[in-house]
């Protein structure tokens, strides 16, 4: 099947400096494809790109097969959803969801019979009249995906769409904005720094730091299967320690910290042999907490320790555990079955993770 | 009590602030036009002796010479005005969205520039280059395209580029400031959705510089209108002005009675052009002004 969008060896370079290196990714018809990254990775250059805004130094881009690169932005197959949405204040909702098919040429009868389809698709069937700044923030998100989807696309552009939302609307967004892609069953490409909101709606992630891509997978192998340092502690949240890898067994191997204590981790496929500089990450989520240490008998690390401090956040609570061996300080996450819900500070625990758990990576040592 | 002191203390401040609002109003707005209006009302019957009638105001109606300057005065302001925003708008979107950071200011700065002289002056530098010896003269005759010199003052055409170069800063600013307040992204989306340059700029930048289009046209016009150096000096003995009209009746002619009614109808005349303007564009005082 013919990708909707594919970027072949995308490069952009300001002057010396070189915003996006050597990308290629494609994106197949009707998948929701994130690209994640902090803020000043190249993300939004790649999809000004895409949208015809910027003009590639080198590289190629192709909608369902066809080179844009000669096109102007206002006649590629793409639509692009603004950070700030971008609504057209000085029109009605029903003006600014007509715009593009008046641009079209479109008859007025058939323009009034799209823009009333589109703003029953979304939910909102009488806000035609209205202004734009007479709605609600959840709402002009919807409208400014219906202004672009009305003129059905090959691929719909999101930049940071949810990032001017507060926290609740922000989570029931990532909802409606998988829901809305399965109904409209277009290709979203979608760039976040929020990595939630690329786990949670994508089928496709490309992590992106310094111009490059890191890793492109699934959310779940960029969670449990990072292939680089910086997808290991940029995706979710992990405890670090750097050292020297004293032994390696197959996968498994032993790692001396700077710190001067023995740690087991993996090395995943990795090239890593015994000498090299490395730096190994453990999750808050895969460590398991015990009373007693006998509990932990399975676990290649087992670390004692005091509560430092207990940060309670619901669901995603987490223990500050100082380690008695001097590993530091270790954030273990903390189990939702009842049986740790009155761990206080001070308190001694007993904590362990497998080797697997510890993803072992090569470290130039910074 | 404590509130007490402090309510007293806050309207003795909103006092102490409006007390040279109110008299810079009364003193110099308010009394001077209800003089003038009560001058313009009264008809001189003998010596000394003068009835209340609307005889200035008749005067002013049965004159061709009055009404046609009036008319003239007017259709020439409206198309100044027109000629300063056809010339303004593309500088001022050119200053607010295409050039950024230092050159922004420097081009700005350069608007204010002519500012820096008196009108006086730059109405000469006019003459020296308009006049039948200046500088565009000389240069027509040595590019052999005239056999003798040419005289380009004294007509409308002169008086019409010394308003609009005398204008041209207040409607770039006002047109500057509510461009610049345009969302980059808004234009863009408009390209994104498949407009033209054209359609985006009826669209979507006109009418949100409508605020700044209209404020900016009724500061030009109303300077326009009640100008009296540019005309006076660029213009010639058939291109009256309404405002020399009235120079003449209070200063050569000492005829007060008829330059105050010839100013009230002047008055009359721009505030009902702004209001006919702000109806056909739907703006109001409040929203091109705020």
């Amino acid at each position: 099947m013919t990708p909707d969008l594919e970027c072949t060896s995308l490069t952009k370079q300001f002057g010396e400096t070189t915003a996006v290196q050597d990308v290629s990714f494609s994106v197949q018809p009707g998948s929701f494809f994130s690209i994640l990254g902090p803020s000043g990775c190249g993300k939004t250059t790649i999809m000004r790109m895409i949208a015809g805004f910027l003009e590639p130094t080198s590289g190629d881009i192709l909608i369902k097969g066809n080179s844009v690169l000669d096109v102007a932005p206002n006649k590629r197959p793409v639509n692009m959803v603004f950070q700030h949405l971008a609504l057209f204040p000085m029109m009605n909702i029903a003006d600014n969801i007509g715009y593009g098919l008046r641009r079209a040429g479109l008859p007025r009868a058939e323009i009034t019979r799209k823009v009333g389809e589109v703003l029953e698709r979304i939910g909102l069937p009488d806000v035609g009249q209205r202004k734009v700044d007479e709605l609600s923030g959840g709402q002009k998100q919807r409208i400014a995906i219906a202004r672009c989807m009305v003129l059905e696309p090959d691929v719909l552009l999101l930049d940071e769409p949810l990032g001017a939302l507060d926290l609740k609307l922000r989570e029931h967004m990532k909802i409606e904005l998988k829901a809305l892609q399965a109904a409209f069953d277009t290709t979203f490409v979608y760039i976040t720094h929020d990595q939630s909101e690329a786990l949670v709606m994508s089928d496709q992630i490309a992590v992106m730091n310094e111009g490059r891509f890191e890793q492109l997978g699934t959310a779940r192998e960029l969670y449990y299967r990072p292939q680089t340092s910086f997808v290991a502690g940029f995706v979710g949240d992990a405890n670090r320690w750097t050292g020297k890898i004293e032994r390696v067994d197959g996968e498994e191997l032993e790692m001396r910290t700077d710190s001067g204590l023995l740690m087991k981790g993996a090395r995943h496929g990795r090239a890593l042999s015994a000498g090299d500089q490395a730096e190994v990450f453990v999750r808050p989520e895969a460590i398991k907490l015990a009373k007693n240490s006998g509990d932990l008998a399975a676990f290649d690390n087992q670390i004692t320790g005091t509560v430092q401090n207990v940060l309670f956040n619901g669901a995603a609570s987490r223990i500050m555990v100082h380690a008695a061996n001097g590993a530091g300080q270790i954030e273990v996450a903390l189990p939702q079955s009842g049986e740790f819900s009155h761990t206080a500070k001070g308190e001694e625990v007993h904590i362990g993770w497998t080797a697997e758990q510890g993803n072992c990576f090569a470290w130039g040592g910074v | 009590m404590g509130g007490r002191v402090v309510r007293t203390e806050a309207r003795l401040g909103f006092i102490l602030l409006l007390t040279p609002l109110v008299l810079w109003l009364s003193l110099l707005i308010v009394i001077p036009h209800i003089d003038m209006f009560l001058v313009s009302l009264r008809e001189r019957v003998g010596v000394r002796q003068y009835q209340t009638s609307l005889a200035n105001y008749m005067t002013f109606l049965g004159e061709p010479l009055y009404l046609w300057t009036f008319l003239r005065t007017a259709v020439m302001s409206v198309l100044a005005t027109a000629i300063t925003l056809l010339i303004a708008f593309p500088v001022s979107y050119y200053i607010a969205k295409m050039v950024k950071g230092r050159l922004q200011a420097a081009l700005f700065l350069l608007c204010l520039v002519p500012f820096w002289v008196s009108e006086l002056v730059r109405t000469f530098g006019w003459m020296i280059l308009l006049r039948e010896t200046g500088v565009f003269s000389n240069l027509l005759q040595w590019a052999g395209l005239v056999d003798g010199p040419v005289e380009m003052l004294y007509n409308d055409a002169a008086i019409m580029v010394g308003l609009v170069y005398t204008s041209m800063l207040f409607m770039v600013v006002p047109l500057v400031t509510t461009l610049e307040s345009l969302d980059d992204s808004v234009i863009e989306a408009g390209y994104d959705l498949g407009g033209s340059g054209p359609s985006i700029l009826r669209e979507i930048v006109i009418p949100h510089a409508m605020p700044g289009i209209v404020s900016g046209s009724i500061v030009v016009f109303m300077l326009s209108l009640g100008n009296y150096l540019t005309p006076r000096i660029l213009g010639g003995k058939d291109s009256l002005w309404f405002t020399e009209l009235i120079y003449s009746q209070f200063i050569v002619r000492f005829n007060w009675e008829l330059g105050a009614a010839f100013g009230f109808m002047l008055l009359f005349l721009s505030s009902a052009i702004v209001w006919a303007v702000l109806r056909m564009t739907g703006q109001t005082l409040e929203k091109t002004m705020g």
